[in-house]
């Protein structure tokens, strides 16, 4: 079983106490976008064997969002942070690169 | 035996001997001594007229049906582990065409038309058992659902009816229809749907496929996609660089990993999708039951193991692994809807990793590259497709269109023309 530890409350919880949320980071498109960029923010996704940043909530604990950096091949994950953020931090970032020398995943690396 | 089936001198390229009682005869009074290969395992060529990535059961129908309806025998199907040992050898073997939507109605029923023949069209026994197939209406909104597919699939020409509890609990008599949690309330009935082995699909495929000439290579992984001035020119593989005039990506859960290489993107994430199978026991259920409100289907094996099927995790994954609790929560519901299987102990549990789209149905389309085209996104429910996926991508790949297709582009997602089965009949198994 998937155990994260919740940025908020300190909690290590089970995947039962978790709601997941789909890919992180999605730039949201509004009224005016392009085809291209409302597509791409609809329904393109990141899919890679490897490194994937991801939404989850808290469901049966604080409810509240945060975000996961997580391995989809080990299901090893390298780091939750808070959702209030644009980008991974540079914590996590340094976490991934220590075990996974050379990512990259969407704009980041 | 003398024999070489990769060298036969005699008939040029492989040819097979056919099945039949005559052949089981035969063999029976020569000690089973001239039992060939089914299929060949040759050495890659530098160019063929046309690749197919991935030799699960869409990629081998493909190439099948390029070869039978278009003459497209120069081909190489390409597999980075064995043949059918993906989703092919992973699913629950189930066969139906009860679909809301009418491009899915048209796609699922030619694949179910084409079932019901296959084994002859082979030669290879695939074990269809068009055993019908329940699809239990368990809340008010499934009753209505269902109803409204019933009286779709009447305008499609797909066999279905709508059937009430007394009904159920006469053609599944181990059911309990009383609830109290979820009640039996009718049931959507495919007399037609069944079952199929899932393995003799694919090798009846390569065998036939083996036989038209064309390369089935295994442990071939592809590592690259060489591309040229907008169109692709070969493929990079752990056995060399080949060369193809048309390629096909039919990878399933990792269209996602060979779209990268070939330099575009698709609406797909991979999930895990779990299964398993009880100790056999004596027949007690002669139907497939699906059960849609607690993600759980039920059909019992020639061998009488309970098969089991539940629901998708919710995040991505590549494990081919799958929580626990999703099985937890599956069993639990099915048993109060099958009290008998409470005390049956689970032999084998495991899981694939499935492709699942935006609106859960599948692209059969052509790509940003001229001459790359891909079938993928059947999610949790592409078993039952594979004959009518590979008959219409074959056809889209030889002549750049086909009607079973044409609705599934991978443009319909920024067109707004959804496909939308996620709340309707097909509820993504």
């Amino acid at each position: 079983m998937l155990i994260l530890t919740c940025p908020y409350c300190g909690i290590d919880a089970d995947e039962t106490e978790l709601a997941a949320g789909g890919q992180a980071h999605i730039k949201r498109e509004t009224v005016g976008a392009s085809d291209d960029a409302f597509e791409e923010y609809m329904f393109m996704r990141e899919n890679p064997k490897g490194v994937h940043f991801e939404r989850w909530r808290h469901a049966n604990g604080c409810g509240k969002w945060f975000h996961a950096a997580r391995c989809t091949m080990t299901l090893e994950v390298f780091g939750t942070y808070e959702a209030q953020t644009y980008e991974p931090p540079a914590e996590i970032r340094a976490a991934i690169s220590a075990k996974r020398p050379g990512w990259s995943w969407g704009s980041f690396s | 035996m003398a024999l070489n089936p990769n060298v036969n001198t005699v008939l040029g390229p492989f040819r097979m001997k056919r099945y039949s009682a005559f052949a089981i005869a035969r063999e029976a009074a020569r000690y089973h001594q001239g039992w060939e290969r089914a299929w060949a395992s040759p050495e890659p060529k530098a160019h063929y007229d046309a690749i197919i990535v991935g030799a699960g059961g869409h990629g081998l129908a493909t190439a099948y049906y390029l070869g039978k309806n278009f003459g497209i025998t120069n081909l190489a199907v390409i597999e980075k582990g064995w043949l059918g040992g993906g989703n092919t050898g992973r699913n629950t073997t189930i066969i139906r065409s009860n679909y809301l939507q009418d491009p899915s109605a048209a796609i699922y029923e030619k694949a179910r038309s084409l079932y019901e023949t296959m084994s002859q069209d082979l030669n290879y026994n695939v074990m269809f058992s068009p055993r019908g197939v329940l699809m239990l209406a368990q809340t008010h909104h499934e009753v209505r659902g269902y109803q409204r597919t019933a009286y779709a699939n009447a305008l499609q020409g797909v066999k279905t009816e709508f059937i009430g509890p007394e009904k159920v609990k006469e053609i599944c008599p181990i059911m309990n229809i009383e609830g109290p949690r979820y009640p039996v309330m009718g049931g959507l009935w495919q007399s037609r749907g069944g079952t199929a082995r899932h393995d003799a699909v694919a090798w009846g495929y390569a065998r036939a496929c083996s036989d038209m000439g064309m390369d089935i290579l295994q442990k071939t992984e592809v590592t690259g996609v060489t591309r040229e001035g907008g169109k692709v020119t070969g493929v990079e593989t752990s056995r060399g660089h080949i060369g193809c005039d048309k390629l096909g990506i039919v990878v399933a859960g990792h269209s996602g990993h060979v779209a990268e290489m070939a330099g575009f993107r698709l609406p797909i994430e991979s999930v895990a999708l779990q299964a398993l199978v009880s100790e056999p026991i004596k027949p007690c259920m002669d139907i497939v039951v699906m059960a849609n409100t607690v993600h759980g289907y039920l059909s019992q094996s020639d061998k009488g193991e309970m098969v089991i099927g539940g629901g998708t995790d919710s995040y991505n994954n590549y494990t081919q692994r799958g929580s626990f609790h999703h099985i937890e929560e599956t069993v639990r519901a099915l048993i109060e809807t099958f009290p008998m299987i409470s005390r049956l102990k689970m032999l084998r549990q495991w899981g694939g990793i499935v492709d699942v789209t935006g609106d859960r149905s599948p692209i059969l389309s052509k790509t940003p590259l001229e001459n790359c085209f891909i079938n993928c996104g059947w999610g949790t429910g592409g078993f039952k497709a594979i004959p009518g996926s590979g008959w219409g991508f074959a056809e889209l790949m030889a002549k750049g269109y086909s009607p079973l297709t044409a609705e599934f582009g991978l443009d319909r997602f920024k067109e707004g023309r959804f496909i939308d089965e996620s709340v309707a009949a097909g509820v993504a198994h």
